[in-house]
């Protein structure tokens, strides 16, 4: 095990993280603001993604594709904001999952009703594809620094968004209290419109990213969510700051766990054996994690209300 | 109203005889299994009613325990058939064929796994509780899929579908009476633990958690007793369905299955006796008669379902038999 090999897998570690970052940050911002869950989060994901392959495919320019996966997503949301979220925040949470639920049957089927069942592929623009040699003599996939590098700028435009200006005012003001900050003239209904909108905009830019990297098909959008959901779970559901730390977490956890614990378990096992426990036990350490947090905390690292 | 939701129930338990019944008369195999498909989903959605509807725990991963019920079956079918013991050391554990003993051991594991999902899970509510049940089930799924054993990503399949005492399961006529037989069973029991100071305790845990708690009851044992109770009904409901299909795959253990099964509820009526037949139903009959037409069948089960879940509450037990009474 070179070290040239794990500062590898901590860097994809780091990327991983930095993704669920961007889909976790605004399902946990439309929590805090609304109250809602939305399980379509995930559907928003994938709008960004096949919207990036299209424009790009049609185009042939990656940022143009970029653009339109930000406009495409932002836009569902919008759309589903106004049409059926808005309906939900009264009820509960029962009633919210299965409206999201079926969000996800419409969008899923619906997408593969327009692109058909095969997968879309997404080449990585020209100017980041390549390696750069690392400090130790590693070598590293451009694209992916250039993912975290983005991700680092949207999570730092977020925070100065959310702290810093009347809007980000406004949305911690409605994760305190609706009722007053409606009392006190601020547009309620537009602000939770733009909300879910900039949420969908963040998993679509995640989507369309991502999408270089894998192929970009239906059904791409869930296993994301799910993790999103122990993303924000172990940071404390309605904190951004949470959200970066439990997306970091779990994804370096993740990573390094699929490629230390197979070689951890040859100490004490047969290598034939040691590969299929290591991988099978890999593949659940993250909830083993968020269980342990959870028994510790159980309203995550960064909880809002602690 | 009382009358009418009898009414409407004993209709509702007539209807999947009288079609298995008339399609065996008919020789049209197919319609039987149609009819034994809506009794096993019918019988997991029963499992769930108990924690969703009972104890308004929104569990959104009880694809978990109908997945262990459905790996019990396919394990034991396996082993039994190719005589490779279950364990051979320290002693020596054969596997059979026979569906009781599958059932009670699907139940017992699934009961166990509920007990440590609900532990950690009960602990929270609300979104917490839907998230981590999730998580949970989805580390289940995660973990079938990683493990090459029992087939991995390919799932496994049931050669020969698992034996009944003195039936032949092979006739699905037969089968179908046996899933038939286990669905009116758990809604007896359902009922009857319904109407028992359990049941009271457990729909007062939904109502007012604390006053509960300040009568001397502990609503986290409540929960946790009615959560594996939940998961328990749902596993020999998985056991089913893996012999039903003769194969069990990571699919049974999936969040769209987690989601299906809220579905059948809401479909049929919330916490209602006979809301998961009627939800039963009315998915079968969607997909049945959906994706007769289109491919993309899903995209107007998630309009429809839209629809119940925005203009329509109480389901299609709601519909007919009117609201739930209060007092």
């Amino acid at each position: 095990m070179s070290s040239a090999l794990i500062i590898e897998q901590a860097l994809n570690g780091l990327q991983f993280g930095i993704m669920l970052f961007l889909m976790a940050a605004g399902l946990t911002l439309i929590f805090g603001v609304m109250g809602v869950i939305n399980l379509a989060h995930g559907s928003l994901y994938m709008v960004g993604a096949f919207a990036c392959a299209a424009v790009a495919a049609y185009t042939g320019s990656f940022w143009l594709g970029l653009v339109a996966s930000l406009i495409a997503a932002a836009a569902a949301g919008a759309i589903v904001e106004v049409t059926v979220i808005r309906r939900l925040y009264n009820r509960d949470h029962l009633d919210q999952v299965l409206a999201t639920f079926a969000l996800i049957l419409i969008f899923s089927e619906g997408t593969r009703w327009v692109f058909g069942s095969f997968p879309l592929y997404l080449d990585i623009p020209k100017v980041l594809q390549g390696a750069i040699s690392l400090p130790g003599g590693a070598q590293y996939q451009l694209y992916r620094l250039a993912i975290i590098g983005a991700g680092l700028v949207v999570a730092i435009g977020l925070y100065l968004l959310i702290a810093k200006t009347r809007l980000g005012m406004r949305i911690r003001a409605g994760e305190s209290d609706r009722e007053m900050i409606g009392a006190l003239g601020v547009d309620i209904a537009s602000l939770n419109t733009i909300v879910f909108a900039l949420g969908a905009a963040l998993a679509g830019l995640a989507g369309a990213l991502v999408g270089a990297l894998q192929s970009v098909q239906v059904g791409m959008g869930e296993p994301v969510l799910i993790l999103a959901f122990v993303v924000i779970v172990i940071g404390g559901i309605g904190s951004i700051k949470g959200a970066l730390a439990g997306a970091i977490l779990v994804g370096v956890v993740d990573t390094m766990g699929r490629f230390v614990l197979p070689q951890l378990f040859t100490l004490f096992m047969e290598p034939s054996q040691a590969a299929t426990a290591g991988a099978a036990v890999a593949s659940m350490l993250i909830y083993i994690v968020m269980a342990f947090i959870l028994a510790v905390r159980p309203k995550g690292l960064f909880a809002v209300n602690a | 109203m009382v009358n009418r939701e009898r009414l409407v129930n004993i209709v509702l338990a007539l209807i999947l005889p009288a079609l298995a019944f008339i399609a065996s008369g008919m020789g049209e195999p197919f319609y039987i299994t149609l009819a034994t498909r809506i009794a096993i989903l019918a019988l997991a959605a029963v499992g769930l009613n108990l924690a969703l509807g009972l104890g308004g725990l929104v569990s959104f991963g009880h694809a978990a325990f109908f997945g262990i019920g459905g790996y019990v079956a396919g394990i034991f079918a396996t082993h039994a058939f190719n005589q490779i013991p279950l364990l051979s050391s320290p002693f020596v554990i054969m596997a059979t064929n026979q569906m009781p003993v599958i059932w009670i051991v699907s139940a017992i594991v699934a009961g166990l796994v509920a007990f440590l999902i609900g532990l950690i899970s009960l602990r929270t509510s609300g979104v917490y509780f839907i998230m981590i049940t999730l998580a949970f089930a989805q580390m289940i799924y995660y973990f079938a899929i990683s493990w090459p054993a029992y087939g991995g990503e390919d799932g496994l399949s049931i050669t020969i579908r698992n034996g009944f005492p003195g039936v032949n399961t092979l006739a699905p006529l037969n089968f179908f009476l046996i899933a038939y037989a286990l669905l009116l069973l758990a809604l007896f029991a359902f009922a009857r633990l319904r109407d028992s100071r359990f049941g009271a305790a457990l729909q007062a845990t939904r109502q007012n958690e604390v006053r509960v708690a300040s009568i001397g009851i502990r609503p986290l044992r409540i929960r946790l007793v009615a959560f594996i109770l939940s998961g328990m009904i749902t596993a020999i409901a998985g056991a089913l369905f893996a012999d039903l299909n003769r194969f069990v795959g990571p699919s049974m253990l999936s969040w769209s299955m987690s989601g299906e099964l809220i579905v059948l509820i809401i479909l049929g009526g919330t916490g209602r006796l006979f809301g998961p037949v009627a939800g039963a139903i009315l998915f079968v009959l969607f997909e049945f008669a959906l994706g007769g037409l289109t491919e993309h069948w899903q995209l107007f089960l998630g309009l429809i379902l839209l629809a119940v879940v925005l203009f329509g509450r109480g389901g299609l037990v709601g519909l007919l038999a009117g609201k739930v009474r209060h007092g």
